[in-house]
């Protein structure tokens, strides 16, 4: 089986066959990062363009990372402007990238839609590297990728995403995929942070993080953008450390052994205490998992096993 | 010279007019009424309007015409063909041109550029404050002198409340009303379409309907305490037609309009990052559309405008959040305000009121009917045309349409302007 689109733009409309071929094609990436030589033959003459319209570090290197062992040429344009302070539109730009045959295009912007407004007028696949508040697909599918190299399943299991849910297209492609994949959601985070009508995406939606983490098999937190106290969406970082942060304490109403998620980067003794971010969570196991997942993305969408 | 309107069906509301009478047009103004075949005038031209229906000329009270300063998307001249084109006989141009229409040069300059180039009327609205910038009022005794018949700060609403207070006062002085974008620009922050399951899904910022519905609280509030005219423009949530209704049922002197898109259209055109679907205040749910609805069967909502509003493509072929808001209706909105009959919720009567009589009575100007000796701006509509909406033969310089492709029902055959085929 193949992908139904020639792009990735986000998780809703995946079907679980989808998301599952993806996965396990991440397994079988997993291991060349591993090697001594971290190389594959697969996308080898083939170009692949990371266009960065927002800050990132993480995602950025995770695709060049994995685009480069699987051999393909790996360009990484970075612009702190917006396309429209440049003078050039994001539709010219991208024109101009494709003109010089480029396979490949991973879009990060701070507009929701950029990469379906691209991908509709291009040719050249687009992978969607996180768009304002809407999806962060690669991000989610590498959780579920972690979530299911370390409990076996998806299917079955409660997940609890903690956090600032309106702003987060993490949370957002999180929860479109963990349903696809069968998993109980719960979401929190104060009133203020809430999406209208998130609930109707399939979600159980918590202000109070004690019942919310209440016997989770996992725990997802999200980063707090810390400048949003200034728009009054929490009163200050104590207050949110108290009411939405995850300590030992809290964490031990779980389920004995849940796993504690976070896409990075953390704040320390914010939305995660220090030693539960460097005691039990699974945080860097998500990053390397980002790699194989990114890779398998690549390798699927340019045509899959036909080519290797 | 003369025409001769024959063998149609004349629906007059302000004159309880709905028959099959013949129409003498004389010199530029109406001259007489006849039963069919009585009229029989030596050398006027004929226009056969069997089986269609004479109107009085249509007005639209919400254009941005964008001359001055934005010629590259309509000018007076394209701006009153796309009028024409749809019906109107008369337009009203919203003063947030470049220069801002806040003073005598541009109100003029717009009145002599219509008398050079425009095929339908243009009527200037001026703006309530210098620059349209919220902080001093504009000359209103002048821009009144020189022929503006109303005075709103459109796309930017007067967020200072006791400037608004202030403005509607001195509007008493000449008895022209006041035109309120009802907007809080504090709830309607970076928001980009309206604030709901959709804004939730597509990941955009959203405009809460309690973004309008608290302006037009206050407005009406204000409205009330000077006993000024306050026409409440393009209202689009079931919040402010509450609003209105317990205003009107109170006294207030209070009208108020809604556009096309917004009984025909919900949030879920925003899908797929639709750009055309982008407008402000933004497109709401199926419920708002609903009362909506319900606010123009029951007259809470006096006047159907079309916030024609033209934008260049380039400009709309950007990520969602840029693109600028806006979408053009001069075109489209007889063919939408028909579908609306068609589907029971206005009578034809009540859909011509909405068009042509109660926005002149909103804006106290002697139009919108077909009385004898009134000019003869007439609109002949042909209600079984069947047509699709297709932008590029728009007379508009513009194409930013949300309903292209849409199948309508009824269109404008002819439209009389002063007594001009």
């Amino acid at each position: 089986m193949a992908l139904a689109s020639k792009d990735l733009l986000g998780i809703q409309g995946m079907t679980a066959d989808e998301i599952g071929l993806i996965l396990d094609t991440a397994s079988s990436f997993k291991d060349v990062s591993e090697r001594d030589i971290k190389k594959v033959p697969s996308l080898r003459g083939k170009t692949v363009i990371n266009l960065f319209y927002e800050a990132s570090t993480r995602t950025r290197t995770s695709f060049e990372l994995a685009g480069k062992r699987l051999s393909a040429d790996v360009l990484n344009i970075a612009t702190s402007t917006s396309s429209v302070a440049k003078g050039e539109t994001l539709l010219d730009t991208a024109r101009n990238i494709e003109a010089m045959k480029c396979d490949i295009l991973i879009l990060r912007h701070f507009c929701s839609g950029a990469p379906e407004f691209l991908a509709s007028r291009l040719t050249s696949s687009i992978i969607n590297g996180g768009d304002g508040f809407h999806e962060h697909p690669t991000q989610a599918l590498l959780d579920m990728y972690t979530i299911r190299e370390k409990r076996g399943r998806i299917e079955g299991l409660t997940v609890t995403i903690v956090g600032d849910i309106a702003h987060s297209r993490v949370a957002r492609s999180n929860i479109y995929g963990l349903n696809t994949m069968g998993a109980e959601i719960r979401i929190c985070g104060p009133a203020t942070m809430m999406p209208r009508d998130i609930e109707r995406l399939g979600a159980k939606k918590y202000h109070d993080m004690d019942q919310a983490v209440e016997g989770a098999d996992v725990i997802m937190m999200l980063r707090l953008q810390l400048e949003r106290q200034a728009t009054g969406l929490f009163p200050g970082v104590r207050e949110y450390a108290r009411l939405y942060g995850l300590s030992r304490e809290r964490l031990s109403r779980a389920k004995q052994d849940a796993l504690v998620m976070h896409p990075g980067p953390i704040n320390r003794g914010v939305e995660i205490s220090s030693d539960v971010a460097d005691g039990t969570s699974v945080i860097l196991d998500q990053v390397t998992n980002g790699v194989a997942v990114r890779m398998a993305v690549m390798f699927l969408l340019s045509g899959g096993a036909k080519g290797d | 010279m003369n025409i001769l309107i024959q063998n149609g069906r004349v629906v007059d509301p302000a004159n309880a007019i709905d028959e099959a009478l013949d129409l003498l047009v004389s010199d530029g103004t109406i001259a007489r009424f006849g039963k069919a075949g009585t009229i029989k005038p030596a050398g006027a031209q004929v226009v056969d309007a069997k089986g269609k229906v004479v109107v009085p000329g249509l007005l639209d009270m919400h254009v941005h015409l964008r001359e001055p300063g934005s010629e590259y998307k309509e000018t007076i001249s394209t701006g009153t063909a796309a009028a024409k084109a749809g019906g109107f006989t008369s337009v009203c141009s919203m003063p947030n041109t470049n220069p801002v229409n806040d003073s005598r040069s541009v109100t003029e300059f717009i009145l002599s550029q219509a008398q050079r180039e425009a095929v339908a009327r243009v009527f200037p609205i001026g703006a309530i404050t210098k620059g349209s910038r919220g902080a001093e009022l504009a000359e209103i005794g002048e821009l009144y002198d020189a022929g503006c018949v109303a005075i709103t700060d459109d796309g930017k609403p007067v967020m200072n409340g006791a400037m608004m207070r202030r403005a509607m006062e001195y509007a008493t002085i000449f008895d022209i009303p006041v035109i309120s974008h009802c907007e809080d620009m504090s709830l309607a922050g970076k928001g980009v379409m309206n604030e709901g399951f959709v804004s939730t899904e597509l990941g955009l910022n959203g405009i809460p309907g309690a973004a309008e519905e608290v302006m037009v609280a206050r407005d009406v509030a204000l409205a009330e305490f000077v006993g000024c005219r306050l026409h409440i423009a393009h209202v689009s949530s079931a919040g402010s037609v509450r609003v209105i209704r317990e205003a009107k049922q109170r006294g207030i002197k209070v009208t108020a309009e809604t556009c096309p898109h917004y009984f025909s259209l919900t949030e879920e055109a925003v899908r797929g990052y639709n750009t055309l679907a982008k407008m402000n205040p933004p497109l709401r749910t199926a419920e708002d559309r609903g009362a909506i609805r319900d606010g123009l069967r029951d007259g809470t909502l006096d006047v159907i405008a079309t916030d024609h509003a033209p934008h260049g493509m380039d400009e709309k072929s950007v990520e969602f959040d840029y693109a600028p808001f806006g979408i053009v209706g001069l075109e489209t909105a007889v063919g939408l305000t028909l579908k609306l009959v068609n589907e029971g919720v206005l009578t034809f009567e009540g859909a011509v009121r909405a068009l042509s009589l109660n926005p002149a009575k909103a804006l106290t100007i002697n139009k919108g009917t077909l009385s004898v000796g009134a000019d003869a701006d007439i609109t002949i509509i042909d209600l079984d045309q069947e047509w699709v909406v297709d932008a590029s033969q728009f007379k508009s310089k513009s194409r930013n349409t949300p309903f292209g492709g849409w199948k309508l029902k009824g269109r404008a055959m002819e439209t009389i302007v002063g007594g001009v085929l």
